[in-house]
């Protein structure tokens, strides 16, 4: 299981595992150093590598893994209700029913290809987003959510102790993970790091090669002999359980499950944190994940106060139309930056993110060449 | 590329590093220091108030006047400006000089309508921020969300638009308090209004939101209305964001039902009401009475939305800023005067919301919350628009009277779109709390 | 008999408006092989040429009167359209008929920045992987929404219909048969502008002689281009007809649905499922889909259909696209080898 990987892997995932669990320390300048986002970072880190698992190595673009996310979170919850408040059966739960949904709608919709599939899996989660809003409200509790209440059977956990007066919160052997407190990130932290080991095992693997042929030339693979369909429903479910686990998360950090995590835009949303990061690279996904959640919450709570406090030092006549026109692209124009973000780095990176930090990296080596080298995380794209 | 060596200092600089970063959360574990800690209690002197509205999608409108509203309380309550409802309010302990001698701050996050980003913004402003209190919101699926984590944190939330039972009822929270009134009093209040305008023998048909508040505000108004010797035809659920209604709509000319009660808000309202008039339905006649479509909640800005198609509409409204009361007048004058346009009901219960806990701090003389808690369950006041209103311990609901709307004929401006039919007294919106159902749960104070 | 009928009527004219919303997204698609997030942005552009029309008919000269003051104590201002004032009867004629009329507007504004979109954009994208396409187009579509949200607010703003056509058409007794069987004026005209602008996009691409070169080269590109014809620029016109088709149903949609800067996003999930069941590339498809859709979803909302399976209104789109999907792998009228890659 360890072996195959490269040196350069090693380095990778040492580099990657430091940054993840000094986030708390790195991320402080800019403001992004509380648990809740960090613990968001984590999550949708691991849900877009789960995604770039299915979309970097086979090219089939799912637009329906929200689906996936919510199943997750519901099954964690109601894992939370009826059992325990211990993660572990949790996030088994939430990956068991996220395995099932995935190879159900796996099997269906690889029938397809191209934009096709894109509008199957599309189908199935909007249909699960529909009915678990309304039909299925006494399972999902529909619009305001499900979650904890005191009258919760909790079996197992009320076989050995006596329920408290308020909610409990979810946790690890004693460690709280949810109710805030770095608890929560750190589990997220470590399930990240985990997955991303898992996810560059299966990028260097037989089968990681055997995805990536059937992405650059399907018919070949099958006039060679191989039955493709087996490998790309195996990528698909492993990928839908990534998203599962992450949606298993959410609820261990934040134990309340909502249907609006199983809408198109949701799905939407895994898409551009893998594009914006770069398809295909192990890590682009994850800075993609951050860089869209820092936007949603720290650009979101600017207002012209904060403007003005950064650019209070220029005079009056610069600072005034400065602040003006900067306002339109934080607080409730945050969606305008992200819009116009996506836009320039599709444009000039198509590699996303990850290819402009390769071409700043790939600069600084022809200027230093022969210098000594620092570990730095080497980007590895899939082609 | 090649790593060939990684030095032994580097490497042991990083191990350093690495240490200092798993040790951090030793920083962050809980335990009691004293008494009476809550959580984010002010340390130096500013006291912060998180301010979760929506800003983009369908309702940023909605949440841009809650935003202001928020920002002109804060003004207020630091003794700037005119002081809007703070002179009227009774009993009142605010001296405009901020909280406790504490000067009032603020912060504020997109909420998007969407549960998840209304907790990730909340948790934003109580973790990062340090915010004592959070309030906001333009739904009950927000509200309830946000109010079971400020539980959970045990930070108060002052919920802003919410006017769903469940809010105060099944899914109420030690910790959230609702000023906005529900779906149950819009259906008691409304009730015997429309009977008196439009008989007691008439057959109502539904169209209903398919989700909670939807089915609440159904239950409540079929109870109000066949109480009084209304049939229901029918109440069909529909798709909650349907652009189009046309397909439940046709069903309803020939059911034989002369009432069409549209159990819809926001956008959802908007497209129904429009799609309704242009059926032709209020040209009608069914059994020999003119057929009428009743929306038993109405919001000035949806009002808007509709257009032509709200003239005459019957239905329910918090507050309204053409009451003659004199605090109504205050805070329509001073809003007014801050931004241009007089204020929404969204914008009025969010300002209020904000003095009350802030007066519930001046009255407890804490920030702790659990005496915060204390201090706002039963609290009885007046001169904030609503008349005498209670903060009912039980569900922490406010008690108080609410208003009977229709769309006017022929408004003056964009302003001016509904009349004051009737102010249903507090008497009779008052109900028995244990009907919902739901607990509050402890108010035990925790540290975050 | 009366409710079957109306229910017949209400999914024609759904399928009209999806097969017109989706109209143009097909055309991007089969011509160009681009996919046009920024589809449903184009089509609430459109609705926003309605209300920047009526806007400047509703232009007022404002006086703030001294003596009068609003509720909160500022000067009343009085105000005036001037349209009214400079053009008396036709100024209200016109402000009548403002929504017809803006598609005076909508047509040079809508060519004008589709031609601009493809130039300026999306001919960079001919080549990059359908990904970057959504992701780019996608991000075009925020920019749009936010700049239309600056400027007009994020509530809807009511277009009323004109007065002639506001109320309801007693379709039953033109026809001669039940007395009930009505509709509102409005949706009739909305579903033959539709199937009229349906027709002479087909007539375009199928009968003319530059609809001819397109076609070939949606085939092929490259011989096209090797007979010595100009693909690029039959390309770019054909992108701007795109944006055209989009604003236009963007316009007529207005009165049935008051426009927002959101409801773009709304539609487009909706479009791309009507594109994709028709078959990818194929005009007639879409077409089909679109009236299928309507049809299956108008007896879908049905009560009686709803008590024997709950919920199916929810999800009837969504579940006849996997059906028709799975049982006819390009869709109902789609090419061989169109976007299966």
């Amino acid at each position: 299981m360890f072996k195959g990987l490269s040196r350069n892997d090693w380095l990778l995932l040492a580099g990657f595992s430091a940054f993840v669990l000094l986030m708390p320390i790195i991320l402080q300048p800019i403001g992004a150093a509380y648990p809740a986002l960090m613990q968001k970072i984590c999550i949708f880190g691991i849900f877009a590598i789960g995604f770039n698992i299915l979309f970097g190595l086979t090219g089939y673009l799912s637009f329906g893994h929200a689906a996936f996310l919510g199943v997750g979170s519901y099954a964690a919850v109601w894992s939370f209700k009826l059992f325990t408040m211990n993660i572990i059966p949790a996030l088994l739960m939430a990956l068991v029913f996220t395995t099932i949904f995935a190879v159900a709608i796996g099997y269906i919709s690889l029938r397809r290809s191209g934009i096709y599939f894109s509008i199957l899996t599309l189908a199935f989660a909007q249909m699960c987003y529909n009915l678990a809003y309304s039909v299925l409200t006494p399972l999902t509790n529909g619009e305001t959510g499900l979650q904890l209440t005191l009258k919760d059977p909790r079996w197992i956990d009320a076989m050995f102790h006596e329920p408290g007066a308020g909610l409990p919160r979810a946790t690890l052997f004693g460690i709280d993970t949810s109710g805030g407190g770095l608890g929560g990130f750190y589990l997220c932290a470590i399930a990240l790091i985990v997955c991303f080991f898992f996810s560059v095992r299966i990028f260097r693997s037989p089968f990681g090669m055997m995805l990536r042929a059937i992405k650059s030339n399907q018919t070949r693979m099958r006039y060679t002999g191989f039955n493709t369909r087996p490998y790309l429903l195996a990528a698909f479910v492993i990928s839908g359980a990534y998203a599962g686990l992450a949606g298993g998360l959410m609820a261990a950090t934040d134990p309340l499950a909502g249907a609006e995590r199983m809408q198109w835009t949701a799905s939407g949303e895994v898409v551009l944190m893998t594009i914006l990061g770069g398809v295909g690279t192990l890590v682009g996904p994850v800075i993609g994940a951050g860089v869209i959640k820092y936007f949603e919450n720290i650009f979101s709570s600017f207002g012209d106060n904060t403007l003005h406090g950064v650019f209070g030092f220029l005079p009056d006549i610069i600072e005034q139309p400065l602040v003006s026109f900067l306002s339109l692209f934080v607080g409730e124009g945050w969606n305008l930056t992200l819009g116009v973000v996506f836009m320039l780095i599709v444009i000039f990176l198509p590699g996303g993110i990850m290819e402009g930090l390769r071409r700043i990296w790939s600069r600084l080596n022809r200027r230093h060449d022969g210098g000594e080298k620092i570990a730095v995380a080497q980007p590895q794209p899939a082609e | 590329m090649s790593f060939k060596v990684i030095d032994r200092r580097v490497f042991l600089r990083n191990t350093a590093i690495l240490g200092a970063g798993l040790a951090a959360p030793m920083h962050f574990v809980r335990g009691a220091y004293a008494e009476d800690v809550s959580c984010n209690m002010p340390k130096g002197d500013t006291v912060t108030f998180g301010w979760s509205v929506p800003l983009t999608g369908p309702y940023a409108d909605e949440g841009a006047d809650e935003l202001k509203a928020f920002q002109l309380a804060v003004k207020h309550l630091n003794g700037e400006g005119d002081g809007g409802m703070i002179p009227t309010m009774k009993p009142g302990a605010l001296k405009g000089n901020g909280v406790l001698g504490k000067k009032v701050a603020q912060v504020h996050g997109d909420s998007q309508t969407k549960t998840d980003a209304a907790r990730d913004n909340s948790k934003r402003m109580i973790e990062r921020d340090g915010a004592i209190m959070i309030s906001g919101g333009s739904s009950s699926a927000e509200a309830v969300a946000v109010q079971s984590l400020c539980q959970d944190m045990g930070v108060i939330h002052m919920s802003g638009l919410t006017h769903s039972n469940d809010t105060t009822g099944k899914d109420k929270k030690r910790y959230g308090f609702r000023h906005f009134f529900n779906a149950y009093q819009s259906g008691v209040a409304l009730g015997p209004v429309i009977g008196e305008a439009y008989g007691k023998d008439r057959k109502a048909y539904h169209l209903t939101a398919d989700y909670t508040w939807g089915w609440t505000q159904e239950e409540s108004m079929k109870a109000a209305t066949e109480a009084m010797g209304w049939q229901t035809v029918a109440a069909v659920r529909t798709p909650l964001g349907s652009a189009d209604f046309s397909q439940y709509i046709t069903p309803v000319l020939n059911s034989g039902a002369d009432v069409l009660i549209l159990n819809h808000y926001g956008k959802d309202m908007v497209n129904s009401l429009t799609q309704s008039v242009q059926f032709g339905l209020r040209d009608k006649e069914v059994n020999g009475k003119k057929f009428e479509i009743v929306v038993p909640l109405f919001s000035e800005l949806m009002a808007q939305g509709a257009g032509d198609a709200v003239k005459g509409i019957y239905g329910t409204s918090n507050w309204d800023w053409k009451l003659d009361d004199e605090a109504t007048k205050a805070f329509t004058k001073s809003f007014g005067q801050e931004y241009g346009a007089p204020p929404s009901q969204a914008a009025h219960t969010c300002y209020v919301q904000a003095l009350l806990y802030a007066d519930a701090c001046e009255r407890a003389g804490t920030f702790f919350a659990p005496a915060v808690i204390k201090a706002l369950e039963g609290f009885e006041f007046d001169g904030l628009g609503n008349g005498s209103t209670l903060y009912r311990a039980e569900d922490h609901q406010c008690m108080k009277s609410c208003l009977v709307v229709r769309g006017k004929e022929t408004p003056k401006d964009k302003y001016d779109l509904m009349e004051i039919v009737k102010v249903v007294p507090r008497e009779v919106t008052t109900y028995d709390p244990s009907i919902f159902g739901g607990e509050l749960g402890p108010s035990d104070a925790k540290q975050c | 008999m009366d409710a079957i009928l109306l229910q017949i009527l209400n999914g024609l004219d759904k399928g009209g408006a999806y097969a017109l919303i989706a109209l143009g997204l097909t055309l991007v698609f089969g011509t160009l092989g681009v996919v046009n997030f920024a589809h449903g942005a184009l089509f609430m552009l459109g609705a926003f040429c309605a209300v920047t029309f009526n806007k400047l008919l509703n232009l007022e000269s404002v006086v703030i009167d001294p003596t009068q003051t609003t509720a909160w104590g500022s000067p009343l201002e009085v105000r005036t359209p001037y349209v009214e004032a400079l053009l008396g009867d036709f100024g209200n004629y016109l402000h009548d008929y403002s929504v017809p009329a803006s598609i005076v507007l909508a047509i040079p504004v809508m060519l004008i920045f589709g031609i601009a979109m493809e130039r300026g954009l999306i001919r960079y994208f001919y080549k990059r992987p359908h990904a970057e396409q959504i992701l780019v187009t996608f991000g075009l579509a925020i920019v749009i929404q936010e700049v239309i949200k600056h400027f007009f607010g994020a509530n809807p703003i009511p277009q009323p219909a004109p007065s002639a056509f506001g109320g309801t058409a007693y379709v039953g007794q033109i026809l001669g048969m039940g007395q009930t069987l009505a509709y509102p004026w409005w949706r009739i005209i909305y579903l033959l502008f539709s199937l009229g602008v349906i027709g002479a996009v087909f007539v375009f691409l199928q009968f003319t002689t530059y609809g001819m070169v397109v076609r070939a080269g949606m085939h092929d590109r490259q011989t096209v281009g090797f007979l010595g014809i100009n693909i690029e620029r039959r390309f770019t016109v054909v992108f701007g007809i795109a944006a055209v088709v989009a604003g236009l149903a963007g316009v007529m949609y207005t009165p049935i649905l008051p426009p927002d800067y959101h409801m773009g996003m709304e539609f487009l999930v909706l479009s791309f499922v009507v594109v994709v069941v028709g078959g990818m590339g194929s005009l007639g498809g879409a077409v089909a889909a679109g009236f299928l859709l309507g049809i299956l979803q108008s007896f879908a909302s049905m009560n009686e259909v709803k008590a024997i399976i709950p919920g199916i209104d929810q999800i009837i789109i969504y579940l006849v696209a996997v059906v028709i999907l799975l049982t006819l792998p390009r869709g109902l009228m789609g090419r061989r080898g169109v976007m299966e890659d």
